[in-house]
């Protein structure tokens, strides 16, 4: 008898917008000036928050914190294509997400200078506290997903993930659930490259991320995580698909991380300089400046005027978090139950 | 009324909560078409289908985080872990998310989940099948730790979890499950959680124990006057009050529990009543608990669990202090 294939599988690669600013017309998604006048403000807006962010923790004003930088177009993009009533449950690395939904600024600083106010999500927005353990968060959406699924709500969960985080259990865990129930949950991952001093290629020995979908029953998708075209049109097209019921996504998104892993990581120690030079040609706020320049929708002043505009956005959200009245010793009885207990009502009493 | 075993008695309450409210979901391995593999969930995926009754993929870190994101969805997932020793790989998600989503997210999300699992020695099954790790959850704030003892309090004690806002972890003796049958009503009965109750009132010395070694206790005592067993029912948050009043009453307390010594719950609630009620003791608080070593398989399973023998000697001793 000979042998037989079962089956073989193809893994697709998105690029639309590449490091000149050029485009592939056909594959381009439909936006409007304005759209993408928005997209390339928010990514600056990004930057803004995350330069300050990596400032404000020199000055020791606020603890460590994890930077965004180079991962504005996979951040941006994605969010972008996010709507109100879906739900987010990211990691601990999506300062752009966040502030692409309309997340307070000022409470991701609070966040990371150690207020856990800065963690409660406004009402209209179902975005879950940054979730420090890695990998976890996927288990959660798969969750949601199936409770959603249940009360027929017609939205879509998304999840965003490391390239590291693919090595934890959960991860399998999550993937597996989502592929055998169906559940409409678009898993994210930033493949920026570096689990902190580890490099992509000891996470798995495997060519691409994406591939491993294929295991769980499910579609996997690389794009360029550069190019917030590629991010948009990925994951938009997964969000849709997910929300007619077809089931889950894997995107990878392949980016870079481009600063240290936190402000308390020195990236010296564990990879080449030319390997970093090498990426900021790549820069996707570069990228889509070169491709708005071309279109006309990029000036010098316009550059000015937004700059200066993110600029006063952040000093805003820096005063207001550094203004807020410190937390009650009580505030941290108060949300461990929803009723204090016995012994905690006595402890209280210390204050 | 019907007289009920443990297994028949939280089949009903689950039966009950889920006709009355549309937003309880179970969820674990096998218990679906098999109903449980300690047949507690038999006859609910018959009744209510499998998008409310769903047999998970074999993996205990998976239903628990899905049971999360389904509780902070807005459902009220009651979760089966086969075995308590299956809770380990699961530790992650009950410590890092479920006690700790309503404190981070500051009461934006929260995690009404139940973790039904059966706990504890005495049947004779493989390894990590007979544990009994109550003290560890009891030390992680942000879940509650539930024990009954008998069918008709699993009842009322399990409908009072599944209505909790916050997680409850509820350990059913598997020795209970189908040791006792006693009345137990149908229809909407509750015990608070945090209450524990007085089995037995008396002036000499207070026993207190939980789950299976209840029964244990109670054996012990019979032929004793003037004993007074409590039952606590819950475990995190305990009911101060009620073992304060006994401590200050009769002077002497023991505490009986399967775990082991070290750490064990017998151990907070021992220095609870050092703090609180020194001077109305006459002995020392007294601790027969499971021994420092690793559950034994059968063979020795009956050495490791506390004996009536070795309660009856505590009791002599704390007599004759
Ligand atoms: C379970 C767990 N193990 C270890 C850590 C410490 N840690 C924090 S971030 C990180 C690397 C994560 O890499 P990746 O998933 O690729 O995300 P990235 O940091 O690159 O965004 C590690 C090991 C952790 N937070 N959680």
């Amino acid at each position: 008898m000979p042998e037989k294939i079962l089956e073989s599988f193809e893994i697709r690669r998105l690029e639309i917008l590449d490091p000149k600013g050029e485009v592939d017309e056909s594959l381009m998604p439909s936006l409007s000036a304005d759209e993408i006048k928005k997209m390339y403000e928010l990514m600056i807006l990004s930057r803004t928050f995350d330069q300050r962010a990596i400032d404000l923790q020199r000055e020791g004003r606020l603890g460590t914190y994890a930077s965004i930088l180079g991962q504005e177009a996979t951040q941006v993009g994605s969010a972008f294509t996010i709507q109100k009533s879906d739900w987010i449950f990211p990691s601990f690395r999506e300062m752009g997400v966040y502030m692409t939904l309309g997340y307070p600024i000022h409470q991701l600083y609070q966040y990371w200078a150690g207020d856990e106010r800065g963690l409660k999500a406004p009402e209209d927005l179902n975005i879950f506290p940054i979730c420090v353990p890695i990998g976890t968060q996927m288990l959660h959406a798969a969750g949601a997903a199936m409770a959603a699924k249940y009360k027929r709500d017609p939205i879509v969960v998304i999840t965003y993930f490391g390239d590291g985080a693919t090595s934890e259990g959960d991860f399998h865990e999550a993937f597996n659930m989502a592929g055998v129930f169906k559940l409409p949950v678009v898993f994210i991952c930033q493949n920026n490259h570096w689990a902190i001093s580890l490099p992509r290629e000891r996470q798995t020995a495997a060519k691409t991320l994406a591939q491993k979908a294929y295991a769980y029953g499910f579609e996997g998708i690389q794009l360029d995580g550069n190019d917030i075209f590629a991010v948009y049109k990925g994951t938009k097209d997964a969000i849709e698909k997910a929300r007619r019921g077809e089931g889950p996504v894997f995107i990878e998104c392949v980016t870079y991380r481009m600063s240290s892993h936190t402000t308390a990581d020195d990236a010296t120690r564990y990879r080449s300089k030319e390997e970093v030079e090498m990426w900021k040609l790549k820069d996707p706020i570069l990228r889509l400046k070169l491709f708005m320049e071309r279109k006309g929708l990029w000036t010098e002043p316009y550059q000015k005027e937004i700059e200066e505009r993110s600029r006063q956005i952040i000093d805003e959200a820096v005063r207001v978090a550094e203004s807020v009245e410190p937390p009650h010793p009580e505030d941290m009885f108060t949300y461990t139950y929803a009723k204090p207990t016995f012994r905690q009502l006595k402890q209280m009493e210390d204050f | 009324m019907p007289q009920l075993n443990m297994v028949q008695a939280i089949n009903l309450a689950l039966k009950e909560e889920m006709m009355r409210d549309p937003d309880v979901v179970i969820l674990g391995e096998d218990v679906g078409k098999n109903g449980g593999v300690f047949r507690v969930t038999e006859g609910l995926w018959e009744q209510f289908g499998s998008e409310r009754v769903i047999d998970t993929p074999l993996a205990e870190s998976g239903i628990l985080g899905i049971s999360i994101g389904m509780a902070a969805y807005g459902l009220k997932p009651v979760a089966e872990i086969q075995f308590v020793g299956f809770t380990y790989p699961a530790l992650d998600q009950i410590f890092s998310h479920a006690s700790r989503i309503r404190s981070r997210s500051r009461g934006r999300y929260t995690c009404p989940l139940v973790i039904r699992t059966p706990y504890g020695g005495g049947i004779k099954a493989p390894e990590l099948h007979e544990e009994s790790p109550e003290a560890l959850f009891c030390h992680m704030p942000g879940i509650k730790v539930v024990v009954p003892s008998t069918p008709y309090h699993a009842k009322g004690l399990l409908v009072s979890s599944i209505r909790d806002p916050d997680p409850v972890l509820f350990l059913e003796a598997t020795r209970l499950y189908r040791l006792i049958k006693e009345e137990v009503p149908e229809g909407d009965y509750t015990f608070p959680l945090g209450k524990a109750r007085i089995v037995r009132e008396g002036k000499n010395i207070t026993l207190v124990a939980w789950g299976s070694m209840l029964h244990k206790v109670l054996q012990a005592v019979e032929g004793y006057d003037d004993v007074e067993v409590i039952d606590l029912m819950t475990l995190h948050p305990f009911d101060e009050e009620t073992l304060f009043k006994s401590a200050r009453k009769t002077g002497r307390v023991i505490i009986v529990h399967e775990a082991p010594k070290t750490c064990g719950f017998g151990a907070e609630l021992s220095a609870t009543l050092a703090e609180e009620a020194m001077l109305y003791l006459k002995a020392p608080i007294l601790r027969v608990t499971g021994y420092d070593v690793v559950m034994p398989l059968p063979k020795l399973e009956d050495f490791y669990l506390p004996t009536v023998q070795r309660i009856r000697k505590a009791m002599e001793d704390i007599i004759k202090y």
